[in-house]
């Protein structure tokens, strides 16, 4: 069995954490406008993450937190505004430029997305199979159980997802998002109608492959006590707009109506 | 008089605005459909679903319909004394339009109903979306995959149907009448040639097409739940059924022009 210090040791898994990138954020984005039919959902939102650190989007239902995270992978575009990955403007890339892209990215749905129709070794493969096709069929086999290994699901390979818990699917999506080695993760509500146990788990999990791999990550959730346990920086969104962005320190001390009150009810 | 006209305007915007997005999927599918990596183990898998599941109710299909031509052309010619035109009118009625257009129909009904249903599914569970995330595009992997199938198998399905339909109607015929099968397809093939057969066989594929790209299209346009999901999969098969028969209507004047 694989453990996940032997997955971090191998070449290419774990990343130098002073490998320089010129200050460039892995990602940014800038005064990001949506809307869908009359609802605004997005007003000019702008937001920036770093390699190596977490930021989490909080805020009510309905706010654009998920929007957001869809516009950073390419899922929708943004009626203005601009998204930069590591440097480079997406929000005009074609759906095969976005390819490359997304190559670089993880994103864990927030019901996991799992496709039906393929076991649990077939999903964590998916990326594999498509993208690593220099890879030869025991090679991926391999990969598949290291990345299961990771979270902790190594003996569900044969499962169908419809056999799988919230929480094991959100698991197996996870494992499914880092199959490419990824250095960006975007994770969307992950601990969303699962138990505090299991709530606990994946954000352990997070944290824990969060340190392994050094990615920028994005969470979205609305799960306070999480977002405490996983982020670096909180940003707040209510309205469409970011209300404050900073340490969980800094929104505990801050004076604005809407963050006292979000505090007082999570 | 006015709710009238703004109801009218309304359909007719919705029927353009239909058109213009099913022109731009197509346009979406087709530059996918030409660039690599081509997606060749979902193709086969396709091939095989459209294809060889199809094949008992095509065959099914065809046979019946075989049977049917029997008897009514035998009542009608034996009517008029051209009863000797028997096994020729059943040949012929077969290959040329009821073989082709049974197997769009029913072709229509099952693939179509059954595409349009599970791509809607993977639509509001937001599989296509973890298919687009995972730097796999879904316009090739899926929506490509299942047109080519559809335009392959359908000509194939055809012939089967083609086949069934002519034993069914000679094994009709047998029963009132002996006659043998070799007799039966002497009388029935006399003075055919290929341009009776092959355009069309192969305007099937252009059924094959219309089901797969309308299937598809309604299958990953869908919004909403199960609810959705179910619209998509009447829908697939109520537009790709009549766009089916519309196409017919066309592609029989275009063959009666070219293959006289």
């Amino acid at each position: 069995m694989n453990t996940i210090q032997q997955i971090a040791n191998e070449p290419g898994t774990k990343r130098d954490p002073e490998e320089k990138h010129d200050g460039v954020p892995a990602v940014a984005v800038k005064d990001l406008d949506k809307s869908f039919g009359a609802q605004k959902v997005l007003n000019g939102v702008s937001l920036s993450v770093q390699r190596g650190e977490t930021l989490a989007i909080l805020g009510r239902s309905g706010t654009g937190k998920s929007v957001t995270l869809r516009i950073v992978i390419g899922l929708e575009k943004p009626d203005s505004g601009s998204v930069h990955i590591q440097g480079q403007e997406i929000t005009h890339l074609t759906l095969d430029e976005l390819g490359d892209i997304r190559k670089k990215m993880g994103f864990l749905f927030q019901h996991a997305a799992l496709y039906d129709s393929l076991n649990v070794e077939q999903n964590v493969a998916f990326p594999l199979v498509h993208h690593k096709r220099e890879m030869s069929k025991s090679e991926q086999a391999d990969r598949v159980r290291q990345l299961l290994a990771e979270v902790g699901m190594e003996g569900a390979l044969a499962k169908m997802p419809s056999d799988l818990s919230g929480g094991m699917q959100k698991r197996v999506g996870l494992a499914r998002a880092l199959a490419l080695e990824p250095e960006i993760l975007l994770l969307d509500e992950p601990t969303a109608g699962l138990d505090p146990i299991s709530s606990g788990e994946i954000d352990e999990l997070v944290l824990k492959l969060q340190q392994e791999h050094q990615m920028a990550s994005i969470v979205v959730t609305h799960d306070l006590h999480s977002a405490k346990t996983i982020a670096n920086r909180l940003a707040l969104l209510d309205k469409g707009k970011v209300v404050i962005d900073g340490t969980y320190d800094e929104l505990e001390k801050s004076d604005i109506e809407f963050v006292r009150e979000f505090l007082k009810y999570s | 008089m006015s709710s009238n006209a703004a109801l009218s305007d309304g359909l007719m915007g919705g029927f353009f605005e239909w058109f213009g997005d099913l022109g731009i999927f197509f346009w979406r599918v087709l530059r996918a459909a030409v660039r690599p990596p081509f997606e060749f183990r979902e193709l086969f898998l396709q091939l095989d679903e459209i294809g060889s599941k199809s094949l008992p109710l095509v065959a099914l299909a065809g046979a019946a319909t075989g049977v049917v031509l029997s008897m009514e052309a035998r009542y009608s010619l034996t009517r008029f004394g051209a009863k000797s035109l028997l096994p020729a009118a059943i040949v012929f009625s077969v290959i040329h339009e009821t073989g082709p257009i049974i197997t769009g129909l029913v072709v229509s009904g099952r693939v179509g109903a059954g595409i349009g249903a599970e791509l809607a599914s993977m639509k509001v569970t937001e599989q296509i979306d973890a298919i687009e995330a995972s730097a796999v595009n879904p316009y090739r992997l899926l929506a490509a995959t299942r047109i080519l199938a559809c335009i392959l198998m359908l000509p194939l399905l055809t012939l089967a149907s083609d086949a069934c339909g002519v034993v069914a109607g000679w094994f009709a015929q047998a029963l009132v009448e002996p006659l043998s099968f070799h007799q039966f397809i002497n009388s029935g093939f006399k003075g055919a040639d290929f341009n009776d057969f092959l355009p069309p066989t192969f305007k099937t594929a252009m059924f094959g097409f219309i089901i797969g790209l309308i299937a598809s299209f309604q299958g990953m346009r869908t919004q909403g739940g199960a609810e959705g999901v179910g619209r998509a999969a009447t829908s697939s098969v109520v537009l790709s059924s009549l766009f089916v028969i519309l196409a017919d209507v066309v592609l029989v004047k275009i063959i009666l022009i070219f293959f006289p």
